[in-house]
């Protein structure tokens, strides 16, 4: 099955490859290079060589005023040193800063520093060991507006401006700042302080439809991918296979209809399909429900599939199919769109059906049952609407050519296409 | 409205000239340039103050340059009237919405108790049909900022408009002249058919895609490492000038907006970006201008050529035009698919050469994460790279201030040289490896990239501005002008992930929509000094805004005058810290300000705790 996807969609793609001829090829596709291996940057992984001794709680550590390379740790409180290095690592020393960075601290190695020189601001009045939360009480806050601004005076020279040259300072690393929940004090569960201005009825209402816009929402979509006319040996004929589905972004219901066949005739194939989509991953559902049978003998098939989009941009639909006889089928469809221009658009499309047994009854053999490869050509008028001309090649392969052959019917057929996708 | 006891010195004119300041400016619709056929919505606003202010939520048929279509309008214009506040006053603004449907207001980027926010949902319950709202307040601050609707999608449709306050003490960037300058994008598509598009389309809105005959420096190589990602280096906007004509001050490029000035006076121009999904690159050819205030907050002069200005984002610049002669104000879109564009000129009618559209551009490996981040890095590379980028000598040696990043994380061996660095990284990365996200993070199929190598890139200009020729503004170049209060160093750190699905339209933080967190929201002691960290896993740029509160971005500059903002731009594939002081207690809204980004689920409530312990 992998073999015969794979084929396939070389198959497809090799048009579109080939197109690229043109743009010469800049860059040779080098061996793999060594994955750079930043170590997992939540991994704490302090040099502990270099490591001094942990504040104690609530030591009160004054910053340094001075640029001294040596960091003052953050200051620890005992909750968050149990779940995050604290531990500064070697000396960050500007002078020589480039090369040795380490990677993987508790914070990124890039995170600025705040504690640089900060020439004549009083920070040293500012106690950081009394943060402690716990111990923080409401008041403490205003202890900002003592703090010297005054002094301050804008125009006072940034020692990082004077190494960059002007006003732009490199972010410099810092001893890391632990990463932490918050600490209790921040209170807990859900956000409800409305309430108590608004009531809770009126601030349920509200927080439901906002949930609901904000990610909630479900979309319907209908596409006919192929909706044509078909000129070919023989009585003409038609196809149409269409899709669409409503739901959110990971479970939707899913609709699929197709069938062909030849003017004045009953149709050779005709189908419909409702099915459940569940987001598998970023581009791949995988699908599951039913298959109704509507032209030749009554069969009902359970089907399971995935549809999403492939490496490259190729549109994959693959599905197996178990029907209500015991037959197992599969079908593999692959798309690509190549664009020409914003709006002319190439589409080389391939389907393979497979049986796992001969289904004499619906002219399958076992093995691949029908090639189809095909190439569409369309402009889009808009996004919605674009008609198209094409050309398919159709081929009963194995034991289905020989059905075929027994009922009189080409096994090999070339049809050349014109219709209109369109979707909304 | 009818009293402006603050109109000193008689600013503001754009208001005066283009919105019909109903008493002062008692001119006729034509002879404000507005185009009689519109129906009911005017373009441009009225300017309203005082201690009382109305505003009235309604709805109209807006047109410009050809296009038409529905637009909510407060006070009967589109942007809404400009509300101008002094520093130190009480004001209440009554709020009446006249609409069908729930509505609301959200002051962006004032402080004021939570209850006034304006975020159904998270801070009220929304303003009911025929209901008047009433927030009062005192106003705290001065500066630059905006108001939108936060209900649904209305902001998109015309609910919003400008917020001056001006200082109580003097104005140190004082100007003869003082304009609003209010980017937004009018489209006459129904916003939720926006959403659907972008929700069912393929890069519905993208007409700048690679193709077999496209312009880009693209090998076929890279176009092969794009197709095998699942990517597309041209995802810059989501949705772009197919069908989004830019407004200035609600005026189209066609639709003559003229700005006045004498040459020689100092003009100051506060530009809001007010748009639901768009970034700018703003500059004035002809023109330097110094920048002297980011998201309201005063910083010090930087004086530059142009600038990129984020969604929610506020920058002003002075200009002093000494010629007599016209010069453009250009709004080109990020991703060039259109322009907004007015006239600052000394004489109604005189007209400046209004610049092509430049070339789109494409992502780069630094927007993939994968750190490098030079920008001159461009996939394909067709700018001569530039060579020798040893991560060794940029070091530390002064890097050129348009250097983007200082990559002090080792990119595989720092050794390696632009253009062959691409795929090189390339060959055997895995975009997607969720080992290295920390376990808050849910992996699921709204995750499609993680940034293995994210950078800071806060010295990067965005996206498309790296190779200009000219001055581009950064965010390390932002130094506050008044030193900042809090100056402790932050007690804990925390890392958020920016998340998504570019092919699913899926957005959200740390992989969890807001549906799935919407109990549990991100929490702060009162007055906790805690280092955000955000890190950028998707390929889009994010601007992120707190509600409620300034924080300062870690940009370089030392902590006294670390930038204050309440929106910060987190570029593709990167991160960007900054620190924040928890102390207005309450429930906030924090979201990715690209409107169908928090649509899609790209929101959290941040719970700052009140100073008593109780529940806020």
């Amino acid at each position: 099955m992998k073999t015969l996807i794979t084929i396939l969609m070389l198959g497809v793609a090799s048009p579109a490859l080939a197109q690229h001829s043109g743009h010469t090829m800049t860059m040779p596709m080098p061996a793999p290079a060594k994955k750079p291996a930043p170590a997992p940057a939540k991994k704490p992984a302090p040099a502990p060589a270099k490591k001094p001794a942990a504040p104690a709680k609530k030591a009160a550590a004054p910053v340094k005023k001075a640029p001294a390379p040596v960091r003052k740790p953050a200051p620890a409180k005992p909750k968050a040193a149990a779940q995050a290095p604290t531990t500064p690592t070697a000396a960050m020393d500007h002078g020589s800063m480039g090369e040795a960075m380490p990677m993987g601290d508790a914070m990124d190695p890039t995170m600025p520093m705040d504690q640089m020189d900060h020439g004549a601001m009083d920070h040293g009045a500012m106690d950081h060991g009394a943060m402690d939360h716990g111990a923080m009480d409401p008041a403490m806050a205003m202890d900002h507006g003592a703090m010297d601004h005054g002094a301050m005076d804008p125009a006072m020279p940034m020692d990082h401006a004077a190494t960059g040259g002007d006003a732009m300072a490199m972010p410099v690393p810092l001893a890391p700042i632990p990463l932490a929940p918050p600490p209790p004090e921040a209170g807990s569960g859900p956000a409800r302080a409305a309430e108590a201005i608004y009531g809770a009825e009126a601030m349920r209402e509200a927080r439901e439809a906002l949930k609901h816009d904000t990610g909630g929402q479900s979309f319907a979509w209908f596409m006919a991918d192929r909706a044509e006319y078909r000129a070919r040996q023989g009585r003409d004929g038609y196809l149409w296979d269409v899709q669409g589905y409503y739901g959110g972004d990971i479970d939707k219901f899913w609709f699929k209809s197709e069938g062909e066949g030849s003017f004045g005739e009953k149709p050779e194939q005709a189908e419909v399909q409702a099915l459940w989509s569940h987001a598998i991953g970023p581009w791949f559902d995988l699908q599951a429900g039913v298959r109704q049978d509507l032209a030749g003998p009554d069969r009902t098939h359970a089907v399971i599939g995935v549809q999403g989009l492939a490496p490259y941009l190729f549109d994959i639909d693959a599905a197996a199919f178990l029907s209500n006889k015991g037959d197992v089928t599969a079908r593999i469809e692959a798309e690509y769109d190549q664009r020409i221009t914003q709006r002319l658009i190439l589409q080389p499309r391939g389907e393979v059906n497979l049986a796992a047994q001969d289904i004499p009854a619906l002219g399958i053999g076992a093995g691949i049952d029908s090639l189809e490869l095909g190439v569409r050509l369309r402009y889009e008028f808009a996004r919605e609407f674009a008609p198209y001309i094409g050309v398919e090649q159709e081929w009963k392969l194995g034991g289905s050519a020989d059905f075929a052959r027994a009922a009189g019917h080409d096994p090999s057929v070339t049809n050349y296409v014109a219709g209109v996708r369109f979707w909304f | 409205m009818l009293n402006d006891p603050y109109d000193r010195r008689s600013i503001l004119r754009a208001s005066a000239l283009f919105g019909g300041l109903a008493l002062t400016a008692p001119m006729p619709a034509w002879a404000r340039g507005a185009n009689l056929a519109h129906g009911t919505v005017r373009q441009g606003f009225d300017q309203v103050s005082g201690a009382s202010i109305d505003l009235a939520i309604g709805e109209g048929m807006f047109a410009t340059g050809g296009r038409v279509g529905h637009a909510f309008a407060v006070n009967g214009s589109v942007p809404g009237p400009l509300i101008r506040l002094r520093e130190g006053q009480e004001v209440t603004l009554n709020v009446t919405n006249n609409l069908a449907i729930d509505s609301s207001i959200h002051w962006h980027g004032i402080l004021l108790p939570f209850q006034f926010d304006g975020v159904p949902g998270v801070s009220f319950p929304g303003i009911k049909p025929g209901e008047t709202y009433t927030a009062a307040f005192k106003v705290r601050q001065n500066g630059t900022y905006w108001w939108h609707s936060h209900s649904g999608l209305q902001e998109q449709a015309g609910h919003y408009g400008p917020i001056v306050v001006d200082p109580a003490g003097a104005d140190p960037y004082a100007a003869d002249r003082d304009y609003v300058v209010l980017l937004s994008e009018f489209t006459p598509m129904h916003p939720h058919s926006i959403m659907a598009k972008l929700k069912k389309g393929d890069a519905y809105f993208n007409h700048q895609k690679t193709t077999l005959t496209d312009d880009y420096p693209l090998s076929a190589a890279d176009r092969l490492m794009w197709g095998k990602m699942r990517m597309m280096p041209t995802d810059i906007l989501d949705v772009s000038g197919s069908t989004y004509t830019y407004l200035l001050n609600g005026h189209g490029p066609d639709d003559n907006h003229e700005l006045m000035f004498r040459p020689g006076e100092r003009v100051r121009l506060r530009f809001i970006n007010g748009s639901a999904m768009s970034f700018f690159n703003i500059r004035i050819p002809g023109l330097a201008m110094t920048v002297v205030a980011a998201d309201g907050q005063n910083i010090r002069p930087v004086e530059i050529d142009e600038f990129q200005i984020g969604t929610a984002e506020t920058y002003d610049v002075i200009v002093e035009p000494t010629r007599e002669q016209a010069f453009a104000i250009v709004a080109e879109a990020m991703d060039r698919s259109g322009m907004g564009i007015a006239m600052l000129t000394p004489a109604a009618g005189m007209r400046a050469a209004v610049p092509a559209l430049r070339e789109p551009i494409l992502l780069t490996m630094a927007d993939m994460g994968m750190g490098g981040g030079h920008g001159d890095m461009q996939m394909g590379g067709a700018p001569a790279a530039d060579p020798a980028m040893d991560h060794a000598a940029m070091g530390h040696t002064p890097a050129p201030a348009a250097k983007p990043d200082d990559a002090m994380g080792d990119m595989a061996g720092g050794d390696m040289a632009g253009g062959d660095m691409a795929m090189r990284s390339m060959a055997g990365m895995n975009m997607r490896d969720t080992s290295m996200l920390p376990p808050q993070v849910k992996v699921g199929p709204g995750l499609d990239m993680v940034a293995m190598n994210p950078q800071d890139r806060t010295g990067y200009p965005g996206l498309g501005l790296d190779k200009v020729d000219h001055r581009v503004l950064n965010y390390r170049q932002l130094s506050a002008l008044e030193a900042n209060t809090d100056r402790r160093t932050p007690s804990r750190a925390m890392e958020i992930h920016l998340t998504g699905n570019m092919e699913r339209f899926m957005w959200s933080f740390d992989g969890k929509k807001f549906a799935a967190v919407s109990e549990q929201p991100i929490r702060f002691a009162y007055d906790e000094r805690v280092r955000v960290k955000l890190i950028n896993d998707t390929m889009m740029v994010h601007p992120i805004h707190l509600h409620g509160h300034f924080f300062e971005v870690v940009n370089g500059q030392d902590p006294a005058h670390q930038p204050r903002k309440h929106t910060v731009n987190v570029q593709p594939g990167s991160s960007v810290t900054f620190d924040l002081t928890a102390n207005e207690p309450g429930d906030w809204a924090f979201h990715c300000h690209l409107l169908f980004h928090m649509h899609a689920g790209m929101f959290q409530i941040v719970t700052v705790e009140s100073p008593t312990g109780a529940s806020a």
